[in-house]
C-alpha cells in the first residue's frame, strides 16, 4: 500500500508528496481519522487529491494512504430501503444526531439466500447464482461479479447469512479460485458491462398527466427538468419517485435540503406502490448529500447513484434514477476545479463540464443484461439555473444530452398551478416510439389529440397577446372558444395536485379517458358554435365545473364515470341547441 | 482545556487586508483558531485558512490596522474556533464573536462547541410539522411557517422588514399556545446601531428580553468577523434547542451584508470570482448556515430561522436572493409598490412560498380547508394580476364581467387581506379569506370542492342575505 505526506491543504483539496506509486482516481485515506479521498492529478512525485469529508484540523506532514483501487462502492442486498451518504456509506440513527467525519459504519444484517446453481455449473460474469431476501427491500438476485468466469465448485445451502460471508466458490479454467459473497465492489466512475443495448420498448409511466400524455419519457431514456427556485422541482421529483412504474427508485438528494430527505424518509414507508401493492420504501434507495455536507462528496454522489442503478438493472429491473439537483453537482465540480487553479470556462465552470454531463447521461439505457434478462436505467435530472436563466452552461449542455425536457415555469408555480411544466417550452423526442403503447392502451388517437391540445395552448398564448391590445370581448367567438378550451385543458387536465389522495397518481387508462373527454368537449363545443350557439352559453354551462374538477372527483376505481360524464355532456349540448332556438323564436 | 498553546513571534512575512502570511514554524492544522497579539497587547481572534510546508495564512477576524511584521505575536490554540455556552446566555447581549457587551458577568461555559457545527444526520431529522402562528394573514394562511423551518424575508432597502421580523419574534406562538413559546436569538450582521437598538427596545417592551439573546455585529465592525457572527449565534441556538430543549427562533438581519463580507474576504484570498464577483462556493457556504435549522428525533427543542436579506436594487435574480432561495424552504417577498400604497405588511404574495406548508397545515394540524383556501386565493389573485395587466393597456371597458370581478377582487385582496392593522389569528385570517372569495362567481372557484363551497361560501352568503 502506497503512502504519501501532505504538504498543502486548501478546503477539500490537498497536495502530498510520495516516493511510491499512486493511480489517477485511486481512493485514499487521509490523516488519523482516515478521511476518504480520491487522487485527481499526479505531477512527478506530487499527487493532488480531493477529500470527501471536512478537512478541518488536517495539517501538513500527516499521512495519506493509497488503497490500490479506484473509488468503489459495495453493491449488495442491503441497499434498498435505506439511506446513504454520497459515498454509499449507510446513514443510520446509531451514528447520532450529527454526521461525523471518518465514518466507516456498516449495518450488521443478515439476508436470506437461496442458491440457484449447483456445483459443476459453468457461469459467466454477471450471472445469477442465487436469490436474496432482505427485511427492508424487495427480493433481489445475487450476481457473479462481471470479471469472474468459471465452474462452481461449492455453493452454500439456503439460509440466512451476513452479506460478506463466502457463499459460493468459482474456479476459473486456469485454476484461480474466486470466493463470492452477496456483495461485490465496483468502481463508481466505470459503467458496468452489458450484453447489448436495446431499442426503446415503452414509456416510464409517471402517473402525471402532463408528462405521460404530453411529454412522455421512454424507459431507459433521460430527462432534464430545469426550473428556478420555488417552481416545484423537488416536489415533482418526489412525486415521480413515488408513482412512476419503475421497479426500483434511486433518489439522489445532491446538495439539497435536509428537511426534504427527512420528509421522504417519513412519508415513503407509509405509502403503497400502486403497481405492486407493496410498501414504497422497499423499492427505494436514497443517497443524501445535503447542501451542508462536504462538497467533494457531492461530486461523487452522482456516480455512486448511477453505479447502484446499473447494478440493480443488471438483475433485470427497471430502475429510475432521480438526481436533485445536477446543478449542485456541477457547482461541486467548479469548486474543486477552482481550488486546483484550472483555467475556468463559461461562468467559471471547468471546460470538461460538458463531457462529464455526457458521461453521466450516457449511462441511461435499456439493455440486455449479462444474466440474460432485460433491464433499464432511466435518468431524470433536475437543474437549478441561477436566476432562472435557462441559457446558463449546465442547462444548455444538459439539453444536448437529454431527449426529454420538462421546463418548470415560475409564473405557473406562482399561481399554484402544479406541476408547473410549461407546455410550450417543454419537449419530448420519444413521442413516435410510444405511439404503440397508447394504441395498446385503447387510445389510438393519442398522437392526434396530443397535437390538438398543444396547438390550442400555442394559440392561447398568441390570442392573449392580442387580447391585451383589443380586449377579450372584441375577439371573434371562435377565438374566444380557443381561449376557453385552452383554459379547460390547463385546469382540468394539466393541473394535478401532488398532495391530493385521489389525483396524485393517474393511470394511463384514466389519463386516456380524461384526454378523450376533454377532446370530446372541444369537438362538441365547436359544433355548437358552428350551429350558432353563443359562446357565453357554452362557457356558462354548469357541467364545465364537473370537467374542471374531474381529476379530484373521479378516482381510479370509477373510470366508468368519465363515460357517464361524456353522455351528460352530449345531453347538455343538445339542450343548448334547444335553448338557442327558444331564444331565436 | 486547550490542546496546544503555542506562540510564535516574528514569523509574519506579509499583511494584506485581513490576512497575515506567516512562516510555518509550529505544527498546526487547517481552520485552527489563533489569537493575534499586537504591540499594545491587544488580542484579535483569527483562524488558519491555508497551509503548506513552509507557510500559512491567518485570517484576522478584526481589523488588521496597527499590526506590524516584527512586533506581532500569534498564539495557536491547536483546535478550531469553539464557543463556550451555558443556559445563562439567555437575556444577554453579545458582540459578533460571542463576548458579552452588556457589562454583565462572563457567560458560564457549560459546554464548548465548535462554531462550524456539524451537519445534522438526515436520518435523525424529524419532519417539521408544528404550525407557528405569526399573526400575519399572508404568512399564516398563505405561506405557513412551521417549527424547524428556515423561511427568509426577501426585502429591499427602506422596506419594513425589521418591523415584521420584530413582530414575528414578539408574537409568534403555536396554535392555541402562548406567545412566550420561543427563545429568540437576534443576530445583527453588519446592521446599523439603530436597527439593533430597535430590536432591543421592542423585545424589552414586550417583556421578552429574558427569552432573548442578541448577537451584534454592527456596520462598524470588521467584515471578517461578520462571517463568524451567524455561526456563533447558531452554535448558541443549537445548544439551546438540542441540549436545553428550548424552541429557538433565530432572526438574522441582514444576510446581504454577510455575503458582501464573503466576497470581500474571498477577493483578498485571491480566489477566482463567480457570478457578480461572489465566490463560487457561496451556495455551500450559505448552506452551512441555513441547514442548521431543523428538528431532531428525540430532542424536545427545535431551531427555526427567519433570515432577512435586502435584495440589491430589488432584483430577485441577484446571486444573494437566488442562492438563498435554493437553500431555504421558501421565502416571503416584500414589495416596494405595496409599501408605497401604505399596505402593511407589504408582502408580495405571488412569489412568496413556504415549502413546508404542506406538512404543517390541513387536517390534524390547522384547519381541514386551510390548504384548499390558500390554493384558491392564490389562483384567484394570480388571475386578478393577469387581468390587471390586460386592463393596464386598454382600460376596464374591454374586460368581461368576470374579469372585472377579478380585478375588484385583486384590489380588495390587497387592501383588506394583505393589509392588516393588528394581529390576526389563523381563524380570523381564514374568515377574511372566505369573505373575499364570496365576491367571485362560484363557477370560477375550481380549487374548492362542492362541499367547501357549500359550507363556507353558499351558506354564509345566504346568512348574510338573511341578515341584511
Amino acid at each position: 500500500m502506497s503512502e504519501a505526506r501532505i504538504n498543502w491543504i486548501s478546503g477539500p483539496v490537498l497536495r502530498a508528496t510520495s516516493e511510491q506509486q499512486f493511480h489517477i482516481h485511486e481512493s485514499i485515506r487521509v490523516g488519523e481519522v482516515g478521511l476518504l479521498g480520491e487522487v485527481i492529478r499526479i505531477n512527478g512525485d506530487e499527487i493532488v487529491a480531493q477529500v470527501y469529508e471536512d478537512t478541518s484540523g488536517l495539517r501538513p506532514g500527516e499521512a495519506v494512504f493509497g488503497s490500490g483501487s479506484p473509488l468503489s462502492v459495495r453493491l449488495g442486498p442491503g441497499l434498498l430501503g435505506n439511506l446513504f451518504d454520497g459515498l454509499l456509506r449507510p446513514l443510520t440513527l446509531e451514528q447520532g444526531n450529527f454526521v461525523k467525519p471518518g465514518i466507516q459504519a456498516r449495518v450488521e444484517e443478515k439476508f436470506g439466500f437461496t442458491p440457484r446453481l449447483k456445483p459443476g455449473d459453468q457461469v459467466e460474469g454477471g450471472a445469477i447464482f442465487g436469490t436474496l431476501n432482505s427485511a427492508k427491500g424487495r427480493p433481489q438476485y445475487a450476481l457473479v461479479p462481471p470479471w469472474v468466469n468459471g465452474e462452481v465448485t461449492w455453493i452454500d445451502e439456503a439460509g440466512e447469512y451476513p452479506d460478506d460471508k463466502t457463499i459460493c466458490i468459482i474456479k476459473e479454467s486456469d485454476g484461480k479460485e474466486h470466493q463470492l459473497s452477496m456483495c461485490h465492489d465496483w468502481p463508481v466512475r466505470e459503467p458496468r458491462p452489458i450484453k447489448k443495448r436495446m431499442k426503446i420498448q415503452g414509456p416510464l409511466l409517471t402517473g402525471q398527466r402532463i408528462l405521460d400524455s404530453l411529454f412522455p419519457l421512454a424507459c431507459g431514456g433521460r430527462a432534464a427538468m430545469p426550473g428556478g427556485f420555488g417552481t416545484g422541482k423537488t416536489v415533482l421529483q418526489e412525486t415521480l419517485a413515488k408513482w412512476c412504474d419503475a421497479d426500483v427508485i434511486v433518489y439522489v438528494g445532491c446538495g439539497e435540503r435536509g428537511n426534504e430527505m427527512a420528509g421522504v424518509l417519513d412519508e415513503f414507508p407509509q405509502l403503497e406502490d400502486p403497481h405492486s401493492g407493496r410498501q414504497l420504501m422497499e423499492r427505494t434507495l436514497i443517497i443524501a448529500n445535503t447542501s451542508n455536507m462536504p462538497v467533494a462528496a457531492r461530486e461523487a454522489s452522482i456516480y455512486t447513484a448511477v453505479t447502484v442503478a446499473e447494478y440493480l438493472r443488471d438483475q433485470g429491473l427497471r430502475v429510475a434514477l432521480m438526481a436533485d439537483s445536477t446543478s449542485r453537482w456541477a457547482e461541486a465540480l467548479r469548486e474543486v476545479s477552482g481550488r486546483l487553479g484550472e483555467l475556468p470556462g463559461e461562468s467559471g465552470y471547468p471546460a470538461y463540464l460538458s463531457s462529464r454531463l455526457a458521461d453521466f447521461y450516457e449511462r441511461a439505457a435499456a439493455v440486455h443484461t449479462l444474466c440474460g434478462k432485460t433491464g433499464s436505467v432511466t435518468l431524470i435530472g433536475a437543474i437549478s439555473p441561477p436566476g432562472g436563466d435557462f441559457s446558463e452552461p449546465v442547462t444548455t449542455h444538459t439539453k444536448r444530452y437529454t431527449k426529454v425536457y420538462w421546463t418548470l415555469d415560475s409564473t405557473r408555480a406562482q399561481a399554484r398551478f402544479y406541476p408547473a411544466v410549461h407546455p410550450l417550452l417543454s419537449y419530448s423526442e420519444d413521442i413516435q416510439s410510444l405511439v404503440d403503447f397508447w394504441k395498446q392502451n385503447h387510445h389510438p388517437d393519442w398522437l392526434k389529440q396530443r397535437r390538438r391540445f398543444l396547438s390550442m395552448m400555442e394559440d392561447q398564448q398568441r390570442l392573449e397577446r392580442m387580447a391585451r391590445i383589443i380586449g377579450k370581448d372584441a375577439l371573434p367567438p371562435r377565438q374566444q372558444h380557443t381561449l376557453m378550451c385552452a383554459e379547460l385543458i390547463n385546469e382540468a387536465f394539466l393541473s394535478q395536485s401532488a398532495f391530493s389522495d385521489i389525483d396524485r397518481y393517474c393511470s394511463p387508462q384514466r389519463q386516456a379517458a380524461m384526454m378523450r373527454l376533454i377532446h370530446h368537449f372541444i369537438v362538441k363545443s365547436e359544433e355548437a358554435l358552428e350551429r350558432g350557439v353563443a359562446i357565453e352559453d357554452i362557457s356558462s354551462m354548469p357541467l364545465l365545473r364537473r370537467l374542471q374538477r374531474m381529476g379530484e372527483e373521479i378516482g381510479e376505481d370509477n373510470i366508468k364515470a368519465f363515460t357517464q360524464l361524456s353522455h351528460s355532456l352530449d345531453e347538455a349540448f343538445s339542450k343548448l341547441k334547444e335553448g338557442e332556438t327558444d331564444a331565436a323564436g | 482545556m486547550l490542546q496546544a498553546d503555542l506562540s510564535s513571534s516574528g514569523s509574519i512575512t506579509r499583511i494584506e487586508g485581513p490576512l497575515l502570511f506567516l512562516k510555518r514554524n509550529v505544527n498546526v492544522g487547517l481552520n485552527d483558531s489563533v489569537v493575534v497579539i499586537d504591540e499594545q497587547q491587544r488580542n484579535r481572534p483569527g483562524r488558519i485558512t491555508a497551509l503548506d510546508d513552509e507557510s500559512m495564512i491567518v485570517e484576522v477576524l478584526e481589523t488588521t490596522s496597527g499590526l506590524s511584521l516584527s512586533n506581532t505575536r500569534v498564539r495557536f490554540h491547536g483546535e478550531a474556533l469553539h464557543f463556550g455556552i451555558g443556559p445563562d446566555i439567555l437575556g444577554r447581549v453579545l458582540d459578533g464573536v460571542g463576548r458579552p457587551i452588556d457589562h454583565g458577568p462572563p457567560i458560564s461555559s457549560k459546554k464548548r462547541l465548535r462554531i462550524d457545527g456539524m451537519s445534522i444526520n438526515p436520518v435523525a431529522r424529524e419532519t417539521p410539522r408544528d404550525f407557528i402562528e405569526t399573526g400575519f394573514s399572508t404568512i399564516d394562511l398563505m405561506n405557513s411557517l412551521v417549527r424547524g423551518q428556515k423561511l427568509p424575508i426577501f426585502s429591499g432597502g427602506g422596506l419594513p422588514h425589521d418591523r415584521i421580523a420584530a413582530e414575528i419574534a414578539r408574537s409568534a406562538k403555536l396554535l392555541g399556545g402562548e406567545a412566550n413559546d420561543f427563545v429568540v436569538i437576534f443576530v445583527a450582521i453588519g446592521v446599523s446601531y439603530d436597527t439593533a437598538d430597535y430590536f432591543r427596545n421592542t423585545m424589552e417592551e414586550s417583556g421578552a428580553l429574558n427569552h432573548t439573546v442578541m448577537f451584534l455585529n454592527l456596520a462598524s465592525d470588521s467584515s471578517t468577523q461578520r462571517l463568524l457572527t451567524p455561526r456563533y449565534a447558531l452554535t448558541a441556538a443549537e445548544y439551546l434547542a438540542f441540549e436545553e430543549n428550548r424552541h429557538v427562533l433565530v432572526v438574522m438581519t441582514d444576510m446581504t451584508n454577510y455575503c458582501e463580507a464573503l466576497r470581500e474576504v474571498s477577493a483578498s484570498h485571491g480566489e477566482i470570482p463567480g457570478r457578480k464577483g461572489y465566490p463560487g462556493y457561496m451556495y455551500s457556504d450559505l448552506a452551512t448556515i441555513f441547514e442548521r435549522a431543523g428538528c431532531i428525533k428525540g430532542c424536545g427543542g427545535t431551531l427555526t430561522q427567519v433570515p432577512i436579506l435586502t435584495m440589491p436594487s430589488d432584483d430577485i435574480t441577484h446571486p444573494i436572493p437566488d442562492l438563498t432561495g435554493y437553500i431555504t424552504e421558501g421565502q416571503i417577498v416584500l414589495d416596494r409598490e405595496l409599501h408605497r400604497h401604505d399596505i402593511y405588511p407589504p408582502v408580495k404574495v405571488l412569489p412568496s412560498l413556504s415549502r413546508l406548508m404542506k406538512d404543517g397545515t390541513g387536517e390534524g394540524f390547522t384547519d381541514v380547508d386551510h390548504p384548499a383556501l390558500s390554493n384558491q386565493l392564490y389562483a384567484a389573485y394570480s388571475r386578478a394580476i393577469h387581468v390587471r395587466v390586460l386592463a393596464s393597456v386598454m382600460g376596464t371597458e374591454g374586460l368581461s364581467e368576470t374579469d372585472r370581478l377579478f380585478l375588484q377582487f385583486g384590489e380588495e385582496f390587497e387592501r383588506e387581506f394583505v393589509q392588516q392593522g393588528q394581529r390576526r389569528s389563523l381563524e380570523e385570517s381564514m374568515t377574511a379569506g372566505w369573505e373575499l372569495l364570496m365576491k367571485l362567481p362560484i363557477s370560477e372557484l375550481n380549487r374548492l370542492s362542492d362541499m367547501q363551497i357549500d359550507t363556507h361560501i353558499s351558506d354564509r352568503e345566504r346568512q348574510q342575505r338573511r341578515g341584511s
